[in-house]
C-alpha cells in the first residue's frame, strides 16, 4: 500500500515553531551575531572573527571567576544533595505532620532571590545581625564584608538554606512512590536499614536524584542575584562568580562583543556538562 | 516448616474498634497442618490479605494469637517468624543480578558464601533460572521476576511457611498456567506449608488441598475443592465457586419435604431442616437435567460455552440454570427438569440446614 503524504500537518507545528523562535533562537542568534563583531556605537558593526573568543580564553580574570564558580557549585552540590536526601528520609510518610513538613520545606523556595540576599545580608552583619552577632559572641572572628572565608561561608550557607528544600521535595516525592511491598519484602528478607537504603531506596531514587543534581548544578552555576545583594562579589573578588563577571563586562563596560562571546561559552559549559551528566546517568537504562 | 494455628484472631485497622463492622477480620479460628497447600479465597475486601499479613507479621492483631508449632509468634517480627512472602507485584532488587537477589536473604543472615552458592544454584535449577543467574534482575519479564521473589523464599531451608498474595496478577495469561503448575509441582517436591491468597477460584482450586473461603471478614467454609463444589456450606460459596454459580430459590419445608413454587422437590437434607428462618433450596447447574416429567419450566436462553451449553430456564419467578453437554438435546419453550437429590440442599438463613457452623 502506498503511504499518503500530507504535509499540511506542518502548519500545525508552525505556532510552536514561532514561539520557540522568538524565545530562544532569535535572542540566541543575536548574541552569536554580537560575538563575532566589533562596534564603536552608532549602530555600526564590523566583522571581527574569533578575536573575542581568543581574548576570553587568555583572560586570567575570567579564568579565576570560572575556578570560583566550579568550586562554589561543587560545594553547594556536595552539601545540598546528601543533606536533602537525609532530610527527605527523616520526614514522616503518613499523618498530620506530612503537610506541616512539606510547607516548612517549601517556604524557602517561595522567597524571591533578592529578598534572600537582603535577608542574609542583614542577618549576617557582624554588629547587628542575628547570625553575625552570635558567631562573634562565641569568640569566632566573623565579618563577611572583610574576610573572604567568612564571605564564602555565608554565601554557601545562604544557598543551602534557599535550595536544599528543592532536593528534599524531589527526594520525598520519589520515596513516597516506592510501593510498601518493597519494604515488606526487605523486612521478610531480613535486610538491615542500611541495606534497605542501599538496595531499595537509592536505586528507586536514581531518576529523581539525577534531576535534582541537574537542576541544582544549573541553578548554582548561574547564581547571581543572591550573591550580588549579599556580598556584591567581594570582598575584593572573593565571591565574584561567572555571572557577576559577565554582567560587569556587558553592562559595566558595554563591551558587547566580548560579553556575547562570554555568554556563549558560559551557555555551552552548562549545556555540555548537563548533557554529559545526564547521558552517563542514563547509560545503563538502555540495556 | 510448621503447623500453623490461628487462635481467635481479630483485626481492625481502627485504633479503637467497637462495633463488629469496625473489624476487617472477625474472629477467625484455623488449624493448618505442616506441609499443606492452602488457599484463601474470597472477593476483594473480604479480609484475606489482612489475614495473610497477620500471619506474616506485617500487621499486629487486635486480638487473638498466631502459633507456629504451638509457639506463640503473635509479637514477633516477620524476620523472626521466618516466613517468606511473594507479593502481588514482583519485588526484586533492581541493581542486583538474579544470583545476588536470590542470595540476599542468606547474606543478611550471615550464611557463608560456599553454602549460599550451593543453595542458590539448587533453587535456580528448580525454578529454571539458571541461564539468567548472572543477568541484572531488572531486565527480566514479569514472570521471571515473580520467580525470583519466590526463589528468595525458597533459598532459606528453614522457612516456616511461604505465602503468596495474588502472585499471578501481573503475569500474562499463557504464562499464568505454566507458573501455577510450577508452583503446584514445587509444593509436592519440597513439602513446605504454603498459603495462597487469591480471588480467582481456578487458581485456588488447582493449587490447594484445602481452600478457605472468606467473605466480609469471616471464614465461610474450609474444605477440599470437591467439598466446596458438592456441598457448599453457605449460599455465598455456592455462588462464588463454580461457573455458573449455584441455583438458589426460595422454598418451603413441610413434613420432611421441600416445595418450590408449590412443586415437591426431594432434597438431601430436607428432613434435618427445621423450617425456621428464611429457607432456600440450592442446586448446582451440573446436577440439573431435562426430564420427561418433573418441574415445569420455560426455556429462556441458551449460551454456548464451547464444550457445553448453559441453558437458562424459568421456574415461576426463579431462574434455574443447567448445563447440557455437547450434543445433548435442548427442548424449546416448555420443558421439565429433574434435580439430583444427593446434590440438592436446603439453606436456612444462608447456611446449610442441619449442619453445625
Amino acid at each position: 500500500m502506498n503511504k499518503t503524504f500530507n504535509n499540511k500537518a506542518w502548519w500545525m507545528v508552525f505556532p510552536v515553531f514561532l514561539v520557540v523562535a522568538f524565545n530562544a533562537l532569535v535572542p540566541l542568534m543575536t548574541v552569536v551575531n554580537y560575538s563575532v563583531q566589533e562596534t564603536f556605537g552608532n549602530n555600526e558593526f564590523f566583522w571581527s572573527g574569533t578575536i573575542w573568543f581568543q581574548q576570553l580564553l587568555e583572560n586570567d580574570q575570567i579564568r579565576d571567576s570560572l575556578g570560583r564558580q566550579i568550586a562554589f557549585t561543587a560545594v553547594a552540590l556536595f552539601i545540598q544533595v546528601p543533606l536533602g536526601l537525609a532530610i527527605a528520609l527523616c520526614m514522616p510518610r503518613k499523618g498530620p505532620w506530612v503537610s506541616v513538613c512539606l510547607v516548612l520545606m517549601a517556604l524557602p523556595l517561595l522567597v524571591p532571590w533578592n529578598v534572600v540576599g537582603s535577608m542574609w545580608n542583614i542577618m549576617a552583619l557582624p554588629d547587628i545581625g542575628l547570625l553575625g552577632k552570635t558567631i562573634n559572641a562565641m569568640g569566632i572572628h566573623y565579618n563577611y564584608t572583610r574576610d573572604p572565608v567568612a564571605a564564602w561561608f555565608t554565601v554557601v550557607l545562604m544557598d543551602v538554606w534557599h535550595w536544599t528544600s528543592l532536593v528534599v521535595l524531589l527526594c520525598y516525592a520519589g520515596l513516597v512512590s516506592i510501593p510498601d511491598a518493597y519494604y515488606q519484602a526487605a523486612k521478610i528478607d531480613g535486610a538491615r536499614p542500611w541495606a534497605v537504603f542501599r538496595y531499595i531506596q537509592l536505586p528507586k531514587l536514581k531518576h529523581v536524584l539525577t534531576i535534582a543534581i541537574l537542576l541544582r548544578f544549573m541553578d548554582s552555576f548561574m547564581i547571581y542575584t543572591e550573591v550580588i545583594v549579599l556580598t556584591g562579589g567581594g570582598p575584593g573578588s572573593a565571591t565574584k562568580f561567572l555571572s557577576i563577571d559577565l554582567v560587569q563586562k556587558a553592562l559595566g563596560g558595554f563591551d558587547l562583543g566580548p560579553a556575547a562571546a562570554f555568554s556563549i561559552v558560559y551557555f555551552l559549559i552548562i549545556l555540555l556538562t548537563s548533557w554529559l551528566f545526564y547521558t552517563l546517568m542514563m547509560r545503563n537504562e538502555a540495556n | 516448616m510448621a503447623k500453623i494455628t490461628i487462635d481467635n484472631l481479630r483485626h481492625s485497622y481502627l485504633p479503637e474498634p467497637k462495633r463488629d463492622e469496625d473489624f476487617a477480620l472477625k474472629r477467625v479460628h484455623l488449624d493448618w497442618a505442616d506441609g499443606g497447600a492452602y488457599a484463601l479465597l474470597g472477593p476483594s475486601g473480604c479480609g484475606k490479605t489482612t489475614l495473610l499479613n497477620l500471619i506474616s507479621g506485617l500487621l499486629h492483631p487486635t486480638e487473638g494469637r498466631i502459633l507456629f508449632d504451638g509457639r506463640d509468634v503473635s509479637n514477633e517480627t516477620p524476620e523472626h517468624r521466618n516466613i517468606a512472602q511473594v507479593f502481588q507485584f514482583p519485588v526484586i532488587y533492581d541493581t542486583m543480578t538474579v544470583y545476588d537477589n536470590l542470595a540476599f536473604p542468606l547474606r543478611n543472615r550471615k550464611v557463608d558464601e560456599a553454602e549460599i552458592k550451593k543453595r542458590v544454584t539448587a533453587i535456580a535449577e528448580m525454578l529454571e533460572l539458571t541461564a539468567t543467574l548472572s543477568k541484572r534482575a531488572s531486565g527480566l519479564t514479569a514472570d521471571g521476576k515473580q520467580k525470583i521473589s519466590l526463589g528468595r523464599g525458597l533459598v532459606r531451608s528453614d522457612v516456616n511457611v511461604i505465602m503468596f498474595d495474588e502472585p499471578l496478577t501481573v503475569i500474562d495469561p499463557h504464562l499464568k498456567w505454566q507458573l501455577r503448575s510450577k508452583l503446584k509441582e514445587l509444593q509436592h517436591r519440597i513439602r513446605r506449608t504454603m498459603i495462597y491468597v487469591t480471588h480467582d477460584q481456578t487458581e485456588a482450586l488447582t493449587f490447594a488441598d484445602q481452600v478457605v473461603v472468606m467473605n466480609n471478614g469471616e471464614v465461610v467454609q474450609t474444605g477440599t475443592p470437591i467439598e466446596l463444589f458438592e456441598k457448599p456450606k453457605h449460599i455465598f460459596v455456592g455462588h462464588f465457586i463454580g461457573s455458573p454459580g449455584m441455583n438458589v430459590m426460595p422454598c418451603q419445608v413441610r413434613g420432611g419435604k421441600a416445595f418450590v413454587e408449590g412443586h415437591a422437590v426431594a432434597a438431601d437434607n430436607a428432613a434435618s431442616s427445621k423450617g425456621s428462618g428464611r429457607l432456600e433450596l440450592g442446586i448446582r447447574p451440573e446436577f440439573v437435567t431435562f426430564a420427561d416429567k418433573g418441574l415445569p419450566v420455560d426455556v429462556v436462553k441458551v449460551s454456548d460455552i464451547g464444550r457445553y451449553r448453559v441453558v437458562d430456564t424459568r421456574l415461576g419467578e426463579n431462574s434455574v440454570k443447567l448445563i447440557v453437554p455437547e450434543g445433548g438435546a435442548i427442548p424449546e419453550g416448555k420443558a421439565h427438569l429433574a434435580f439430583d437429590k444427593a446434590h440438592t440442599q436446603i439453606y436456612s438463613d444462608g447456611w446449610l440446614a442441619g449442619e453445625a457452623r
